[in-house]
Order: C-alpha cells, then structure tokens, then sequence
C-alpha cells in the first residue's frame, strides 16, 4: 500500500514534467529553444514515470530501470543530432539571440 | 493484484499525458520547419515509450515492457537516421 | 593486447545486458547468452570501445554509481526546475545564444559524458563538438568569454569526472 502511494506520486510528477515539455515545444520561438524545454524535460519525466510504475510492480523494478537507462543515455545523443541537423539545414537563431559563435568558427573554416 | 484503474490519481495522469501528446501534436502540424517536427516527433516517441510502460501496469501484462524497450531502441535509430538526412550526410 | 582486452570488455558488457533483459539465472539462459555475446563481439569489438578492459577498473565503476550518477540526477531536477519556471512565465524569460567553450577531457568518453551532462542540465545543450572545443545552446546567456563560459558550464562536471577519468 505503501508502495503504491510513492509510485503514485512518482507517476504525477512524471506527467507534470511531460506537460510542461510539451508545452515548452508549443511556447518557445525557435527550434533550439524548443530542444532545451522539451528534451530535458521530457527526458526527466519519462524516467519519473517509469521509475513510478516499478515502485508499484517491484517484480518490474530491474527491467523498469533498464529502460529508465536506455533513455538517459540516448535522448541527449538524439537530442545533439537534430540541434546539429538543425544548424547545418539553415534554420535561423531567434531574433532575439545574443551570441552565434558557431556560425562564426564554420564561416572561419569556409575562408 | 492487478493495479486499480479507477482513481484520481490515474486520471490526473493520464489527463496530464493526453494533453502533452495533443500539444505536440500541434507542434508536429503547425512546425514551420523540418527540424521543428523532428523535435516533435522526438518527444512523441518518448511520450509512447512510457504509456507502453504505463499500459503494462494497467493491463498487468509484463509483455508489454519488452515491447516498450524495443520500440525505445527504434524510435532511437529513426530520429537520429531523419536528423542525419536532414545535415545532408546520410 | 589492446585488442584482446577490447574484445573481453565487449563480451564483458553484452552478457551483461542479455542478463538483465532475460531477467532469469537459470543456467540454459547463461549459455546461450555466453554464446551469442562471444561470437557478437568478435564483428563489433572495433566500434564499441577504444579503451577496452581500463573501463571496468573498481574505482572508475564505484565512483561512476556512487558519485557521478547522483549529482547528474540532482542536476536534472534542478535543470527542470529552471525549465518549468521559463515554459510558465508569461513574458518568457529567455536569452538565447550559441557560446565556446572548452573542454579539459582527453579521452573519447569522457568528452561524450561531459557533451550527454551539458545536455541534460540547466539550459543548455551541446550542438557540436570538434576537438577540445565545444559549442553550446545556452538559453540565458551569461558570459561570452571563452576562459568563463568554460568555469561555469562544462567546469563543474569536469571537476567531479576528472577524479576518476583520465
């Protein structure tokens, strides 16, 4: 019973977080500010809620964190590739960027 | 004993979830460029990742979980072979 | 030498994960796996490590568990926290911009840790790396000076991945 109510809270927090990313991916104004609330966020929440489900299942626990580890290792490397995919097909910083040192090493490179 | 569908916590969350996917849906539909529905379609696979699991506790089959590592591992390969197409070196 | 020791390490980490997604001890199980992750590794061993057996050494995987892994989990829920706090405020506090830095990690996977925490902590995230140089999303940017980028974002995970890496 015990169990069941920590894995409950564990699930909720994970789907606040899923919220939250998703409506970081509706709110933010261009690609790489979309990346940096939905990625993290996303990432945070899923292993939340997977977490919460083992906690409730023990029997699942190992399998449930073996997931839990498959995403943490891989949506920042998924992640790295659109936002360099996303540099290099041509999409625009926001108008209201600061700094764009990237673009200047590649056109550094190019002369 | 199987888990107990019928309470608030399991709607607030489930509420929670459906929301999230229908936000990024939207993004997928309205995104002005490519990398913007890669992005979306990058946290949609994550969002199915976890009702899969979220599913095997509801329906208490551990099957399910099996499905759900294997569907992360994909969903893995295809955004990472779209976002190679996409910088033009695939 | 270097090879045999990459291949066992290769061998090391694939049994390693056919037990844990079987989830059984039972000795058939074992065999099969042994089996499969020996003739495996002998087509991949080149592209799975560079480092081989150096990887398991006891301190690199008890500080790794035990130091690592909580303070990378500690800067997720702060990270989340800063993120939720940008998504809900109605003005939309951000102030975006791409910075250098660099990096003090030699190794290959020490620079894919530190690349994978950048990503995962509090708005940032790396876009590419080439050499010792690192570029990096930030998206409130405070310094865009390489030598104090570099003490602010990757500094931290390098002191706590330096003691055990390298």
């Amino acid at each position: 019973m015990v169990g069941r109510i920590i894995g409950d809270i564990f699930l909720i927090i994970g789907g606040i977080f899923i919220f939250l990313a998703s409506l970081g991916l509706l709110r933010m104004p261009d690609v790489y500010n979309r990346m940096q609330t939905s990625t993290k966020a996303v990432t945070l929440g899923a292993m939340s809620s997977i977490l919460g489900v083992g906690i409730i299942h023990p029997a699942w626990l190992l399998k449930c964190i073996l997931i839990m580890l498959f995403i943490l290792f891989t949506n920042p490397v998924s992640a790295h590739a659109i936002g360099r995919a996303a540099y290099k097909s041509g999409v625009k910083l926001w108008k209201g960027s600061v700094c764009d040192k990237y673009g200047e090493h590649l056109e550094d490179k190019n002369e | 004993m199987p888990y107990e569908i019928h309470g608030l916590s399991v709607y607030i969350y489930v509420g929670l979830v459906m929301l999230g996917v229908i936000f990024s849906l939207i993004r997928l539909a309205i995104g002005p460029t490519a990398p913007d529905r890669v992005v979306a379609t990058d946290i949609l696979t994550t969002i199915t990742t976890v009702v899969l699991v979220v599913l095997a506790l509801f329906f208490d089959r551990q099957i399910y979980l099996d499905v759900a590592l294997v569907y992360a591992v994909l969903a893995f390969t295809a955004v990472v072979a779209i976002a190679r197409f996409l910088e033009g070196g695939l | 030498m270097k090879s045999v020791s990459r291949y066992l390490y290769t061998v090391i980490m694939f049994f390693v994960v056919w037990v844990a997604l079987t989830g059984t001890l039972r000795w058939d199980e074992l065999i099969t796996g042994a089996a499969v992750s020996i003739i495996l590794a002998l087509f991949t061993f080149h592209i799975f490590t560079t480092e081989g057996l150096k990887n398991l050494t006891p301190k690199r995987v008890i500080c790794g568990i035990v130091y690592f892994f909580p303070y990378l989990i500690w800067e997720m829920i702060k990270a989340n926290l800063d993120v939720a706090y940008r998504v809900i405020h109605p003005k939309r506090p951000i102030n975006p911009g791409i910075v250098k830095v660099k990096t003090r990690m030699k190794s290959d996977l020490g620079k894919t840790l530190v690349a994978n925490s950048i990503t995962l902590t509090p708005g940032t995230f790396t876009i590419d790396v080439i050499g010792d140089e690192m570029f990096i999303h930030w998206i409130n940017v405070k310094s865009q000076d390489v030598e104090e980028a570099s003490k602010m974002i990757p500094g931290v995970f390098e002191k706590c991945l330096m003691k055990f890496m390298d």
